[in-house]
C-alpha cells in the first residue's frame, strides 16, 4: 500500500498536468456514483411550473422545456457515459488485446487473417461504424456500448499484437516452449503479463474518444434512447427548441469537454510513464503500420 | 491491390452488420403496427419490389453489380436515388472535408513549428494548451454554441438550403465554412502537436547540428533541413485525421444544419432506410481508404528511399 503511494505521488511529481487529469477525473467518477445523493432533483420529473427557466437559486444550471433540472440531469449524465465509456473501452480493449496476443503469439495464417480483418474495421470512421452496428441492433444501452466497443478492438489488437511478437522470441518463452509448455499456457501465463502495461496505455487514451462517440451519437438520437439523461441526448433535446436556451446547449458540452480533458490529460501523462517507447510507434500502429 | 480486398472485405461487412443482425427490414420501414396490419400478399409484393426476396449472396452480388453500374439502388421513403442523394449532397460534404483539411494544415503546422522553434517557452505553452484543448472539445457542441451565438448575438443563420458553389460561391462559402473550420481546428490541434514532436525528434539528430554548426540562420536550419524529415509522420495522422473527419462532420453537420451527405446518413439510420445507409457508409469507408492510400503514395515521392513493389 504504501509503496503504491509512493508511486502514485511520484506519477504526480513527473507529470503535474496528468495529475491534474486524474483527479479531475476521479472526481467526475466519484460524482457520478453518488448521483442520488449530489442531484438536488429528480433527474426524470417534469415540472410545469419551471419550464426553461434560466439558472437562477433554485436551479443552479437552469430548467429544460418541461421543467427538469439542468444540474441534475448533467450529474444523472455522467453515470450514464462514464459508464457506456468505460464498458465499451474494457470490452472492446480486453478482446482486442486476447486476439492481439493470440495473433502475435501464433503468427502464421491466423494472424494473416486476423490483420485484414482487423484492417476491415479500421477502414470506417469510428462514428460511422458505431451508427451503423447501433442501427442494426438497436438501440440501448448494451447496443450502444457493443457498438463503440467493437470500434476499439482493432486498436487494442494491432497495439498488442506488436508486443506479443516481440515477446515470443525471448529466450524465457523459448524456455517454456522446450519444456513442452502448451502455446494456449505461454500465451495467459508468460505473453500476457508483459501485455499489462500497454494495456493500461490503450485503455485510458481511449476513454476519451468513447466518451466523445457516446456523445454524438446521443446527439444523432441513436444512442442510449431518452428520457435516459445523458450528455449527448440533452445536446440533442436542446436543439429541438426554436430558439434553444443557452444553458441547455452550453452545461452538457462543458461537461463532455472536462470529462475529455481530464481522461486525455491522464491517459498522456500514463502512457509517458508506462511505456515511453510507444509514444512515436504508437501513431504508426493506429495507422496499421503501414509506414515502410 | 489490398486496398481492392480490404474494400470487398468492407462491403461484405457492412451487408452482413445491416442485412444479417436486424431480423426484418419490414419492421424496421413500417413499424411493428404497420408490420401487423401487412397480408402475407402485401409482404410478398414489397419485398420483392425492394428486391430483398433474393437469397442474401444473390442480394450480395447484385449490390455489388449496382455500384459497378452507378445505380446504388432507392431509398425506401424517397423516390430519388442513392447516386441522386449523393450527387446532390455530396458537394456540401466534400466542400466541407477539404477545408477542413486546408484549415488543419493551415493553422496546426505554423502553430506546431513555432512551439518547435521555441519548446518550452511561454508559446510553446500557450499552443500545447490550446491544442490539447481543441481536441477534447467536441465539434459538434462547439458547432452547436457558433449557431446559437452567432443567432444570439448578429441574428444571423446560415442558408439551410443547398445552393452548390457553382450557382451561387458566397452563399455555399456561408453553409460550409463553420462545419470546415471547426473540424479543421479539431484537426489542426492533432497536426500542431504532431508537427511540434516531430521537429523536436529531427532537430537533436546529427545532420541539423552540422546545419548549424556551418552557420546557417536557424530559420534555414528548421525550414529547409528539419521540416522536410518531420512532415513523414505528420502527414500519415493527417490521413488518419480523415478518419475523424468524415465520421465527426456527420455530427458537425448536424449541428449547423447544413444538409450535407452526413444529414442524410443520420435520417437514413433514424428512418432505418438501409439502402442508403448501407451505400452511405459504402461511400465514407471507401474515401477513408483511398486517403490512406494515396498517404501510402505519397511516402515514396517525400522520401525516395521508400520504393514500393
Amino acid at each position: 500500500m504504501r509503496e503504491l503511494l509512493v508511486e502514485v505521488a511520484r506519477f504526480a511529481r513527473r507529470n503535474r498536468l496528468a495529475a491534474a487529469g486524474g483527479l479531475v477525473g476521479l472526481s467526475i467518477v466519484l460524482i457520478a456514483l453518488t448521483a442520488p445523493w449530489l442531484a438536488p432533483r429528480d433527474p426524470l420529473k417534469a415540472d410545469f411550473r419551471r419550464m426553461n427557466k434560466p439558472p437562477d437559486s433554485q436551479s443552479f444550471l437552469g430548467t429544460d422545456q418541461v421543467g427538469r433540472d439542468t444540474l441534475s440531469r448533467v450529474i444523472y449524465g455522467a453515470r450514464t457515459s462514464l459508464f457506456v465509456a468505460f464498458s465499451a473501452v474494457l470490452l472492446g480493449t480486453t478482446v482486442g488485446s486476447l486476439w492481439g496476443v493470440a495473433c502475435g503469439y501464433l503468427r502464421g495464417r491466423f494472424d494473416l487473417y486476423s490483420q485484414r480483418v482487423m484492417e476491415i474495421m479500421q477502414s470506417f470512421p469510428d462514428l460511422i461504424l458505431a451508427m451503423a452496428i447501433s442501427m442494426a441492433i438497436g438501440t440501448g444501452l448494451p447496443a450502444v456500448i457493443f457498438a463503440i466497443a467493437i470500434t476499439r478492438i482493432p486498436f487494442g489488437g494491432r497495439v498488442i499484437r506488436s508486443v506479443a511478437l516481440s515477446v515470443r522470441e525471448m529466450p524465457y518463452v523459448e524456455a517454456g516452449r522446450a519444456s513442452g509448455a502448451s502455446a494456449l499456457r505461454i500465451m495467459a501465463l508468460h505473453v500476457l503479463p508483459q501485455c499489462v502495461a500497454p494495456y493500461l496505455v490503450l485503455a485510458t487514451t481511449h476513454l476519451g474518444v468513447a466518451i466523445v462517440i457516446e456523445a454524438a451519437l446521443g446527439f444523432l438520437g441513436v444512442g442510449v434512447p431518452p428520457p435516459t439523461p445523458t450528455w449527448g441526448n440533452m445536446l440533442a433535446d436542446s436543439i429541438t427548441a426554436l430558439v434553444p436556451p443557452w444553458w441547455l446547449a452550453f452545461f452538457p458540452g462543458l461537461a463532455i469537454t472536462i470529462t475529455v480533458l481530464a481522461f486525455n490529460l491522464f491517459g498522456d501523462g500514463v502512457r509517458d510513464t508506462l511505456d515511453p517507447r510507444l509514444s512515436p510507434a504508437f501513431l504508426r500502429l493506429m495507422t496499421g503500420g503501414r509506414r515502410a | 491491390m489490398y486496398a481492392v480486398v480490404t474494400l470487398l472485405g468492407v462491403s461484405l461487412s457492412i451487408f452482413v452488420i445491416l442485412r444479417i443482425l436486424p431480423g426484418d427490414p419490414l419492421v424496421a420501414i413500417l413499424g411493428v403496427e404497420g408490420h401487423a396490419r401487412m397480408t402475407p400478399a402485401d409482404r410478398v409484393r414489397i419485398m420483392a419490389d425492394l428486391g430483398l426476396s433474393d437469397p442474401l449472396p444473390v442480394q450480395y452480388v447484385r449490390w455489388l453489380g449496382d455500384i459497378a453500374a452507378g445505380r446504388l439502388g432507392k431509398s425506401f421513403f424517397r423516390g430519388d436515388t442513392v447516386a441522386d442523394l449523393i450527387a446532390h449532397r455530396g458537394p456540401i460534404s466534400a466542400e466541407i472535408g477539404l477545408l477542413a483539411l486546408v484549415v488543419s494544415w493551415l493553422v496546426g503546422l505554423p502553430v506546431g513549428i513555432l512551439s518547435a522553434f521555441k519548446p518550452n517557452s511561454i508559446p510553446d505553452g500557450v499552443a500545447r494548451m490550446l491544442s490539447i484543448l481543441f481536441i477534447a472539445i467536441p465539434g459538434f457542441w462547439l458547432g452547436m454554441l457558433i449557431v446559437l451565438g452567432s443567432l444570439f448575438w448578429f441574428g444571423y443563420k446560415s442558408p439551410f438550403i443547398i445552393v452548390h458553389v457553382w450557382e451561387d460561391p458566397w452563399t455555399n462559402f456561408q453553409m460550409v465554412v463553420g462545419p470546415g473550420v471547426v473540424l479543421g481546428l479539431a484537426q489542426g490541434a492533432y497536426i500542431a502537436r504532431m508537427s511540434r514532436s516531430c521537429l523536436l525528434e529531427v532537430i537533436g539528430e546529427d545532420f541539423v547540428r552540422t546545419a548549424r554548426a556551418k552557420g546557417l540562420k536557424e530559420g534555414i536550419v528548421v525550414m529547409r533541413h528539419a521540416l522536410p524529415n518531420a512532415l513523414l509522420p505528420v502527414i500519415t495522422i493527417s490521413g488518419v485525421l480523415l478518419g475523424f473527419v468524415l465520421g465527426g462532420s456527420v455530427a458537425v453537420e448536424q449541428a449547423f444544419g447544413v444538409p450535407g451527405l452526413g444529414r442524410a446518413l443520420v435520417i437514413a439510420v433514424i428512418e432505418r432506410d438501409i439502402i442508403v445507409v448501407q451505400n452511405l457508409v459504402l461511400l465514407y469507408a471507401v474515401i477513408f481508404v483511398l486517403v490512406n492510400v494515396l498517404v501510402d503514395l505519397s511516402y515514396a515521392w517525400l522520401d525516395p528511399r521508400i520504393r514500393y513493389s
